[in-house]
């Protein structure tokens, strides 16, 4: 056991990480900041549940710029974890390991991820609430 | 230690055949969330910026009710799964570990009998 030139596994302070680790990580800072936003989630419900007038306090927080910018924070959060989270499902049933299919993937799920996020805000402002 | 063999040891202590239910049950949520929280996403979006009665209208319908308290028990229990690997994977210290499994999973049990709550509220007109 005093062989010196063994292999050594990368120091992560000395390793620039490939995309699909730090999608990794994102995945589960994602699902942290997810958890944290169940709580929003219920009082909101709860909000509405108690009538008009406790429900147009939670309406008005989540109007302004810092109820915006959670949700924006939270769509993205939400479709990222999911397009990652397909990903998984898919590596689950064996497929896609190769490195170039993770690289690709890799790149779909920013893309997906991206794209479903200016969606759905591009459907939100567009019909005001209508719906 | 003990004069046990390895194989004696572990003889009759497993497989309980349980080891996969943690990884299952997180793969069961995760389908079931896929359509859940696509249409629960852009039902938010839009209902962000719309007034009360809107609002309650859309989520006390009797399927949009069904769906999100569907939606509820299947990301509160994903998360609570969740949690519980990212806890178990970055906190050393046993009791701190599992009180940290502990008091997320009584915390989130909690959120979602309230938002249950909440919803039956609205969709039964209360």
């Amino acid at each position: 056991m005093s062989s010196n030139n063994r292999p050594l596994s990368p120091h992560l302070d000395v390793y620039r990480l490939p995309l699909s680790a730090l999608i990794s990580i994102v995945h589960r800072g994602t699902g942290a900041f997810l958890t944290i936003g169940t709580v929003v989630l219920v009082w909101w419900l709860m909000a509405l549940a108690g009538g008009e007038q406790s429900f147009n306090e939670a309406q008005e927080f989540m109007g302004g710029f810092f109820g915006k910018l959670i949700l924006f924070g939270w769509s993205f959060a939400l479709f990222f974890h999911l397009a990652n989270g397909i990903r998984h499902l898919v590596w689950d049933a064996g497929y896609c390991f190769e490195k170039s299919d993770v690289e690709k993937s890799s790149y779909i799920v920013l893309g997906a991820a991206g794209f479903l996020t200016v969606l759905v805000w591009i459907i939100a402002f567009s019909t005001g609430g209508g719906a | 230690m003990g004069l046990r063999s390895p194989l004696g040891q572990a003889k009759g202590l497993g497989s309980a055949k349980e080891g996969l239910h943690h990884w299952w049950v997180q793969r069961v949520t995760a389908v079931a969330l896929i359509p859940l929280t696509v249409w629960f996403a852009f039902k938010v979006a839009v209902l962000s910026m719309s007034d009360y009665n809107t609002v309650a209208e859309c989520i006390g319908s009797p399927w949009s009710a069904a769906l999100i308290i569907s939606l509820i028990v299947a990301a509160f229990y994903h998360a609570a799964l969740g949690m519980q690997v990212i806890y178990e994977d970055y906190i050393g210290a046993k009791a701190v570990r599992i009180s940290a499994i502990m008091g997320t999973n009584l915390l989130l049990f909690l959120l979602a009998a309230a938002g249950i709550i909440a919803v039956v509220r609205i969709a039964v007109g209360g």
